[in-house]
């Protein structure tokens, strides 16, 4: 830089720096305003202010608009919850909307409007609506009001109550000024969304509204009218506003449908001006139209005249166009209507995958050629994927390779043709092969016999390949470890070839890959006898039975072990073909929702098949073997009810029931939205799953297992935004009381939460003694820049650690009778809340807990349950009865326990049930 | 009136990064008192109304390609057949960049601390810069899009959710441009970095809230002028 103007520089720096050195004696308006503007000015090149904010809030209630548009875009610009200052600011504003001036009304409106803030939601929610619907007021402050009180309803939800102004705000929509409609068409849109109920009116106005811009003639509206389109804004914004509704009334309707396919027909004119901007104007209000028809999903007529205008849109030369009609394409394919539709534009759309030059076109078109996928085009389309896949952008595999892995499953006729798939995908992207999709072809191929020979066979073949990916050695590893013997008639892939393939493989892989191909290995010991001295000379060596990964040794040293000590039979029995896995929803789809985003109770229900997936062992031999290896006891000692003390008189309940428990996905009522959390904490008492609060931020899911007195809660927290949750932190809050008498384990979740994510955590519940409260789950985060704390109540309730006990009715009225002490006793008599059905009561205290006898109580109709609540200190013995009287509606509740507190708890608990 | 800050002239980036962008340096220098958005593109006798076209298509600057931005995996559109769309779809900012990424504006309709703030507008200047005219004009950011036209020197950002309409917002940049355009009579960067106070304005006339506010050029010019009168 010149030393000429660096001079310059450093004197006009000495000016300033010794005028503001001097404002300490009062500075006239224009100083003030000249010096804020030039701190802000500062402030906006990234500089630090710390001061100047008095100065500011002085400007504010100066007389000139200069100042105090100066004034107003400082404390816009760097807002500052200073409480002082707030106070201040709030005033000047109050003085400047009572003005009367539209300007300076206007510039306090946008400073509210910028600010947002609660303080200013406080102090006047109530004054804006005033404005808006006010007769007298401008237009222009009329438009900024309306979008004031959007965004105070935004920030401040609770703060803007729907009032006596909705209606007259609805019919803003007949306003004669067009800005005036457009601010509240937005305002409306987002208030009907939460309200839809009070803002129906408005559907009926918006469609005539937008019926008289459609009509009109391209001058009619003058200086709304952009490029020769009529108000294309305000039509997007009221064809949006429709699609807060489902289709309205057919007289309504039938305007309608007149309004939608004029747009359609506009499309196909030719254009009024060779400008992009006339074109992009006109296509912005097509595609909001048929964006609602798609919402609509109820014209025929009007779907597939809107697919057949997209499809025109797929060779178009802007590139805009091609993308946008790719993405609204998505959601036609959707609709039975326009399915075929849909589907006729397949070679374009393959086209576009392999020609676009923006990768965000080709993954639109991928996710389009995914939507339009049925049984009829999959072969074709999974081709095309693969093909696409090795060429594809890194960052999109992973979800084309999902993609791949669900279409092929889902369309699969020939289980072949799957099996060739999923080896595809992992030799062409092996990388990007989730674990979910390997262990899914497992589950396949294990599931199928037909299938069985075939997959052997091919991962055989697959494998021959110099470099395979490791997941395909796990694959081949498992598979051949169960089916190997399916193809060990060929000479060509004789059992010690199958062992030599894999054991080349074997060095090259990482500890997880070795420790399944171990399992493989001990499998092949009881599938072929003739190679267990090859084996056997395998796990014996020193780079086996001494590694230094422990797992691996485990294994090597246990199966080594197994095969010398073991009979053939026993050998048979412990390395068993594996069970078939219970038909379930595919958990690579879970996966592929999880990566979209929108977390809803169908994704909760998602997180848990997979997790139960897990649970189930996965496609993992080695844990089933191993454990079986281990425990020399029946499988039901796995359960750990080998450790269940006798039940008095009674036969143990069955294994079977329980493995039942565990391991189904026991239907979680996909409940409505309940308000209040006691509401939800009392649906808890007798069921385990369940959404157990919702808002429209964060979805909390539960689902949990209880045995004895130990249990384990997860909870799955769903963020329903698209914004990320910042300092996420949910903390479990026990009363000192609470605290004594029930341990609670839990580790800390990450603190953000991705928009659309998932997190889970787990609870480990331990019961020491008997308690009534119920520890409280507190939920803080920020949201935005706001901060958002919730409480619900955590359902662990002292029946979870019920056992049920059956019994016959000689031995119940013994214990009846022996329970006969009155501290012991507790009866409730109340009224039946729910209709008195025979069957939900039976569900009922199933799900309380407690067994449910059966001809025990001489009186068919009254109920009667026996069980025991395990806790760390103590056992204690419960009985109940419960006697239902139909004309009355009522029931009367007693309980008979050996300790007096559970006995006052339980019969709390379980009478808010009926 | 007279607020041309002086220090603070001499602080602007042009001068300031002289040294790092020589070429970008003199022709800016060269066309600080010519409007460098349209004059190049268009001769403004023929722009009728007044009314001037984009230079999206002819970028002024040579580009350098480079990697490929990797937007995230798509997410639905909030909306399913026959069910109601329920997603907030509003604008969370606006943002004007030049290509070195210097901000000339920055409005945000969202609360974000200000770390988040710089992040946002760094990761807002490599997605947008290193598209070509092949492209779109939308990108997929966070859980957000962008929508962006580019200008001469500067870039002209919206992000709004995804759900949002894209060719209504990339007119309304256009709309909005050619606002400026008139109102600073041949509009170019050092306009805005020295008229930043009358550019807020000239936004919170046309969008407000993360909503757009008025559309109609003349009213929102109309309006403007009566504001200058007062002045």
């Amino acid at each position: 830089m010149p030393a000429v103007s660096k001079g310059d520089g450093m004197r006009g720096l000495a000016v300033f720096i010794s005028d503001i050195r001097n404002c300490d004696k009062a500075l006239d308006g224009y100083s003030k305003k000249k010096y804020v503007c030039k701190l802000l000015f500062i402030f906006l090149l990234g500089h630090d202010i710390d001061f100047g904010h008095m100065e500011a809030v002085n400007l504010l209630s100066s007389n000139r608009y200069t100042e105090k548009q100066i004034g107003y875009l400082f404390i816009s610009v760097l807002v500052n919850s200073n409480s002082e200052l707030i106070r201040l600011i709030n005033n000047a504003i109050k003085n400047d909307l009572a003005s009367r001036n539209p300007t300076f009304m206007g510039l306090a409106l946008h400073c509210i409007a910028n600010v947002g803030s609660r303080e200013m939601a406080e102090a006047f929610a109530g004054e804006i609506p005033k404005i808006l619907v006010a007769g007298d007021t401008m237009d222009s402050v009329k438009q900024s009001a309306a979008l004031c009180l959007l965004r105070l309803h935004r920030a401040s939800p609770d703060l803007v109550p729907v009032g006596d102004w909705t209606s007259r705000v609805v019919h803003l929509l007949n306003d004669q000024h067009l800005g005036v409609v457009t601010a509240a068409t937005s305002l409306i849109t987002t208030l009907a969304q939460k309200n839809p109920e009070e803002f129906k009116t408005s559907v009926s106005l918006a469609v005539s509204r937008l019926s008289r811009i459609v009509t009109s003639a391209s001058t009619d509206l003058q200086d709304y009218t952009y490029y020769f389109v009529p108000a294309p804004w305000l039509s997007v914004k009221l064809l949006r506003l429709l699609q807060c509704y489902p289709p309205p009334d057919p007289a309504v309707r039938g305007r309608l449908t007149e309004c939608l396919e004029a747009i359609l027909n506009k499309a196909q004119e030719p254009p009024k001006s060779k400008k992009v901007q006339h074109s992009n104007a006109k296509n912005a209000v097509l595609f909001e139209a048929i964006s609602l028809v798609t919402h609509h999903d109820s014209e025929p007529n009007l779907l597939v005249r809107a697919c057949n205008q997209l499809g025109q849109f797929l060779q178009h030369r802007e590139t805009n166009l091609r993308y946008l009609a790719l993405e609204s394409m998505c959601t036609l394919a959707s609709s039975e209507f326009s399915h075929e539709a849909v589907k006729t534009h397949i070679e374009t759309v393959i086209n576009a995958l392999k020609t676009e030059r923006d990768v965000s076109v080709r993954q639109r078109a991928v996710d389009l050629l995914y939507a339009m996928c049925d049984r009829s085009n999959a072969q074709q389309i999974v081709a095309e994927m693969l093909s696409y896949l090795e060429t594809a952008d890194y960052s999109i595999r992973e979800e084309i390779v999902l993609k791949v892995a669900i279409l092929a499953e889902k369309y699969a006729v020939d289980y072949t043709w799957y099996v060739d798939t999923i080896l595809n995908l992992i030799r062409i992207a092996g990388d990007y092969v989730s674990e979910e999709v390997w262990y899914r072809v497992i589950q396949i191929v294990i599931n199928r016999d037909d299938v069985q020979g075939y997959a052997a066979k091919t991962v055989f073949e697959a494998l021959q390949a110099p470099a395979c990916h490791e997941n395909l050695v796990k694959v081949g590893g498992y598979i051949l470890g169960e089916f190997g013997n399916l193809i060990a008639g060929d000479p060509r892939s004789s059992p010690l070839t199958q062992f030599h393939l894999l054991h080349s493989k074997f060095h090259l892989c990482s500890v997880p890959t070795r420790a399944l191909l171990l399992s493989t290995y001990i499998k092949f010991v009881n599938l072929f006898p003739e190679v267990k001295g090859t084996i056997q000379d395998v796990l014996r060596s020193d780079s086996q039975l001494k590694n230094a990964d422990v797992e691996l040794q485990q294994r090597a040293v246990e199966y080594l072990r197994l095969s010398t000590v073991a009979s053939t039979d026993i050998l048979a029995t412990v390395l068993e073909e594996m069970p078939p896995f219970p038909e379930r929803e595919s958990s690579i789809l879970a996966k592929l929702k999880k990566k979209k985003g929108p977390s809803t109770v169908t994704d909760l229900e998602e997180a848990k098949r997979e997790r139960s997936a897990d649970v189930n062992g996965g496609p993992e031999p080695a844990l089933a073997s191993t454990s079986a290896v281990s425990t020399p006891s029946p499988s039901a000692d796995l359960l750990g009810l080998g450790a269940a003390p006798p039940v008095p008189a009674g036969p143990p309940p069955s294994s079977g029931g329980l493995l039942v428990d565990v391991f189904s996905d026991s239907p979680s009522a996909a409940a409505p939205l309940a308000p209040g959390s006691e509401d939800n904490f009392a649906r808890f008492v007798c069921k385990n799953n369940g959404v157990l609060f919702e808002n429209q931020l964060l979805q909390i899911g539960l689902k949990s297992e209880f045995r004895q007195n130990l249990g384990r809660m997860f909870i799955f927290y769903g963020n329903k935004t698209s914004t990320q949750f910042l300092n996420f932190t949910p903390t479990l809050i026990c009363s000192d009381d609470l605290q004594a008498n029930l341990s609670l384990q839990t580790k800390p979740v990450d603190p953000t939460v991705d928009g659309g994510a998932q997190v889970q955590q787990a609870v480990n519940i331990e019961c020491v003694s008997d308690f009534t409260e119920a520890p409280v789950l507190n939920i803080q985060f920020r949201y935005g820049g706001t901060f958002q704390n919730v409480s619900v109540k955590l359902p662990i309730t002292l029946n979870k650690f019920f056992q049920p006990t059956e019994m016959a009715s000689q031995d119940f009225f013994q214990r009846w009778k022996q329970l006969s002490n009155p501290q012991q006793e507790v009866q409730s008599i109340f009224k039946a809340k729910h209709p008195m059905d025979t069957e939900v009561t039976k569900a009922k205290i199933i799900g309380f807990g407690s067994a449910l006898l059966e001809e025990v109580d001489p009186n068919p109709a009254n109920f009667v349950g026996a069980g025991i609540i395990h806790t760390r200190t103590a056992q204690i013995g419960c009985l109940l009865r419960l006697e239902p009287n139909l004309q009355a509606q009522m029931y009367r509740l007693t309980l008979r326990t050996s300790r007096e507190t559970v006995s006052q708890r339980l019969c709390e608990l379980l009478s808010e049930q009926f | 009136m007279h607020l041309e800050p002086e220090p603070c002239r001499r602080k602007s980036p042009v001068a300031r990064h002289a040294g790092k962008r020589d070429r970008l340096f003199s022709r800016l220098a060269s066309r600080t008192s010519k409007p460098i958005f349209f004059r190049t593109t268009i001769p403004s006798g023929l722009c009728a109304r007044g009314r001037v076209s984009s230079s999206a298509g002819s970028p002024l600057y040579p580009w350098v390609p480079q990697q490929l931005p990797e937007p995230e995996p798509p997410r639905s559109r909030g909306t399913g057949a026959a069910g109601v769309r329920t997603g907030v779809a509003m604008i969370r900012f606006i943002l004007i960049q030049n290509r070195a990424g210097k901000t000339r504006l920055a409005k945000w309709y969202m609360q974000f601390d200000d770390d988040e703030k710089q992040k946002l507008i760094e990761e807002v200047h490599a997605v947008v810069t290193v598209r070509d005219a092949k492209h779109t004009n939308f990108v997929e950011f966070r859980n957000f899009k962008i929508i962006y036209r580019r200008y001469a020197g500067l870039y002209f950002c919206i992000c709004v959710d995804v759900n949002d309409n894209n060719l209504a917002y990339l007119e309304a940049i256009h709309n909005f441009v050619e606002v400026l355009n008139e109102y600073f009579h041949n509009v170019c960067e050092l306009d805005l970095v020295f008229n930043f106070y009358k550019v807020y304005t000239v936004v919170d006339e046309m969008f407000l809230a993360g909503e757009i506010r008025e559309t109609s050029q003349t009213k929102v010019l109309k309006q403007l002028l009566m504001l200058q009168s007062l002045e």
